[in-house]
């Protein structure tokens, strides 16, 4: 495992930015997270690293080398990709054994074979290991390409959104194993998705693209918490956190120049039987928790309440804003 | 869903038009077939029955025409037949029959193996070629791709006859004349431009990322493409090299202008069947179907190639 480094790195296609001046770093043992919106060139930072592209500008270090001059395989690193999964004319056991034939490793073929099933154990499909795997689910499959990038002892996992494909029980599972496998191995990992859980339970520490830049980059509690724009704000929170303008809603002590306030859950109070400011549209039950959505004026806001709360549609509330996040007028938090 | 099995399934076509299909394509393979059966059967009739009029369906199987085909043959009189002794094979005694004895063996054996050596070569050449050329152009910015596609695409858009003057004097220049490489190299340069088309097409639907994730693997370019792209190409492959196969093994023109001798190919042979001793029509369709033999095997072979889908996705889309 080793650190890795990305400074001032910048990739074009043609007329389209896919990463610009992005600067990161991966310190050894660390898992992060990028998150963004489709485009923002998650995947293009990946295949950077990768080597699999190469950089417009800018200089990336691997374990302290310069890999600039490196073909991907010689850079040690490991890629499950986003769109794809395994080789075709392969088995399962193949498909997980072609890492360890390449002749850059020249391992024994028992040494091959341990390794093999320790980790179709890992992923749980050593039960199919001679089945072809274009016989496989998309959830099995998925499974055998993460397993692809475990037989190997990488410098650095680069996952794009391996768990896209799988039904919502097994991501949560494999979520967990996922981690669990990072912490054991103390693997180097930066991993990509769009599921903001995912983001929250893997991470070390989160970073937000949007159109090719580094955002901001932090812990996930940070991100959370402290979102330095308006963009980064929405990318984390459930449900999303509401933009309202600043005169909307009652609170005295938004800096001078905010724009724009964003009110997650816990920053809205709702009174009931008192000054009556806002309206209850519709309520969503969730089972848990209810979805309320409110209207205050002509703004929309959505709010997570105990289902036990006695509103119904029609009702009229009072809504009051808690320590909420003010943004100014370029979208960039004001303090 | 149900509609997959209703009798109006978008995906399987009804009973009926099932029927029409199938007569369609069976009346269509037998009448192409009829002249194969036709020579077959010539091959086995005696010379008399094989230009009787009008034409015998049934007759008396022999294999004269295939001896006449492996032999010469010279006239002698039946008293120096009658002093021979017993007759060494059927072959012996069909000829001896004919007032004739077996001279020694014809030319149509090193004629045959001259089609296979330069067929089975230039198709090699060709597809190897074709295919290293195929990827270049699949997977590489090659400067002014499209301008070289085009031009490799035209070399195919005269009949190659049209060059045979000036090939003829340049071989002739070059030594290469009458020589199997001579054929290999021009039924390669004909090939190799149909061969670069077809295997782009079939290189091209290969997604890329079988190569990075090789790459990643541990494998370099050529690694990867010997590993994970040809075995996905192999139904490209075959279908190419039939097509190539079946043009080296059939042409005919440059065959008869640029062999004549050691390197002489199968079919301007067959012709010249019919000269010797009157026309002697079993030995000529006994030549064409042993040279039929061949491509029905390849074909056979590389069957389950060529009916196999490509890759069947297992890339997530
Ligand atoms: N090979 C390429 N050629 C041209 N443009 C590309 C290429 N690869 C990526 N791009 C462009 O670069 C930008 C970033 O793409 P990228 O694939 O990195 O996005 P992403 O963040 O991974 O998105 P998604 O979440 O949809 O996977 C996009 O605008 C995309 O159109
Ligand atoms: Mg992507």
């Amino acid at each position: 495992m080793a650190e890795v480094i990305l400074k001032g790195i910048s990739k074009s296609f043609g007329e389209t930015r896919a990463v610009s001046n992005l600067d990161l770093i991966i310190a050894d043992g660390e898992c992060v997270v990028l998150l963004g919106p489709t485009g923002a060139g998650k995947t293009t930072t990946l295949r950077l690293i990768a080597g699999l592209e190469r950089a417009d500008s800018g200089r990336i270090t691997i374990g302290g080398y310069d890999v600039a001059q490196e073909a991907p395989a010689g850079r040690d690193v490991a890629f499950v990709f986003q769109q794809y999964s395994l080789y075709p004319h392969l088995s399962v056991y193949e498909n997980l054994a072609f890492p360890l034939r390449s002749p850059a490793r020249r391992l024994g073929k028992d040494e091959i074979d341990r390794r093999v099933r320790d980790v179709a154990r890992m992923v749980r499909i050593d039960h199919k290991l001679e089945n072809r795997s274009t016989r496989l689910s998309g959830g099995e499959m998925q499974r055998v390409a993460i397993g692809r990038a475990l037989v190997r002892r990488p410098s650095i996992f680069l996952m794009d959104e391996p768990l896209s494909s799988l039904d919502a029980k097994l991501r949560a599972e494999l979520r967990l194993e996922l981690k669990r496998i990072q912490k054991e191995l103390g693997a180097t990992l930066l991993y990509v998705t769009h599921d903001q859980i995912e983001a929250m339970t893997m991470a070390d520490r989160i970073g937000i693209l949007a159109e090719g830049r580094l955002v901001q980059i932090g812990t996930p509690r940070d991100i959370y918490s402290n979102p330095a724009n308006t963009h980064v704000a929405a990318r984390l929170g459930q449900p999303h956190i509401n933009l309202i303008p600043v005169d909307v809603l009652p609170d005295g002590r938004a800096p001078a120049g905010t724009r724009t306030v964003g009110a997650r859950t816990e920053h809205l109070e709702i009174s009931l039987g008192g000054n009556a400011n806002a309206q209850i549209d519709w309520v969503e039950h969730l089972g848990d928790q209810n979805h309320l959505h409110i209207r205050v004026g002509d703004c929309k806001l959505i709010t997570l309440a105990n289902p036990y709360l006695p509103v119904k549609p029609g009702d009229k509330i009072g809504l009051a804003l808690k320590n909420p996040l003010y943004f100014g007028a370029d979208g960039n938090r004001m303090y | 869903m149900s509609s997959v099995n209703s009798a109006h399934s978008v995906v399987e076509p009804g009973a009926m038009s099932k029927r029409i299909a199938a007569s369609i394509v069976i009346a269509y393979a037998v009448i192409t077939m009829i002249p194969l059966v036709w020579i077959f059967m010539t091959s086995f009739k005696s010379p008399p029955d094989s230009i009787s009029y009008p034409p015998k369906i049934m007759f008396q199987p022999t294999l004269e025409g295939y001896c006449n085909l492996f032999t010469t043959r010279t006239r002698q009189t039946s008293e120096y037949i009658a002093s021979l002794g017993t007759p060494t094979s059927t072959c012996d005694e069909t000829t001896r029959s004919r007032n004739m004895v077996i001279a020694g063996p014809s030319n149509y054996w090193p004629r045959f193996k001259n089609s296979l050596l330069i067929a089975f070569g230039s198709t090699f050449l060709a597809v190897s070629l074709g295919t290293l050329a195929a990827y270049g152009f699949s997977r590489f910015r090659v400067p002014l791709a499209d301008d070289l596609l085009f031009f490799i695409l035209s070399t195919r858009m005269m009949p190659p006859i049209a060059v045979a003057i000036p090939i003829y004097l340049m071989y002739r220049q070059l030594g290469l004349s009458d020589t199997a490489l001579g054929m290999i190299l021009l039924y390669t340069a004909v090939n190799v431009s149909l061969a670069v088309w077809l295997l782009k097409g079939f290189i091209d639907e290969i997604p890329r990322e079988y190569e990075e994730a090789a790459m990643i693997d541990g494998y370099t370019r050529m690694q990867a493409f010997f590993k994970v792209v040809l075995p996905q190409a192999t139904t490209g492959i075959a279908a190419t090299a039939i097509f190539c196969l079946i043009f080296a093994w059939n042409e005919y023109a440059f065959a008869v202008l640029l062999t004549s001798g050691e390197a002489q190919t199968a079919p301007p042979f067959i012709p010249t069947i019919i000269g010797e001793g009157g026309q002697d029509w079993p030995a000529v369709a006994a030549a064409t179907t042993i040279f039929l033999v061949p491509i029905l095997v390849f074909t056979i072979l590389l069957r389950k190639q060529l009916l196999r889908g490509i890759t069947f996705g297992a890339v997530r889309k």
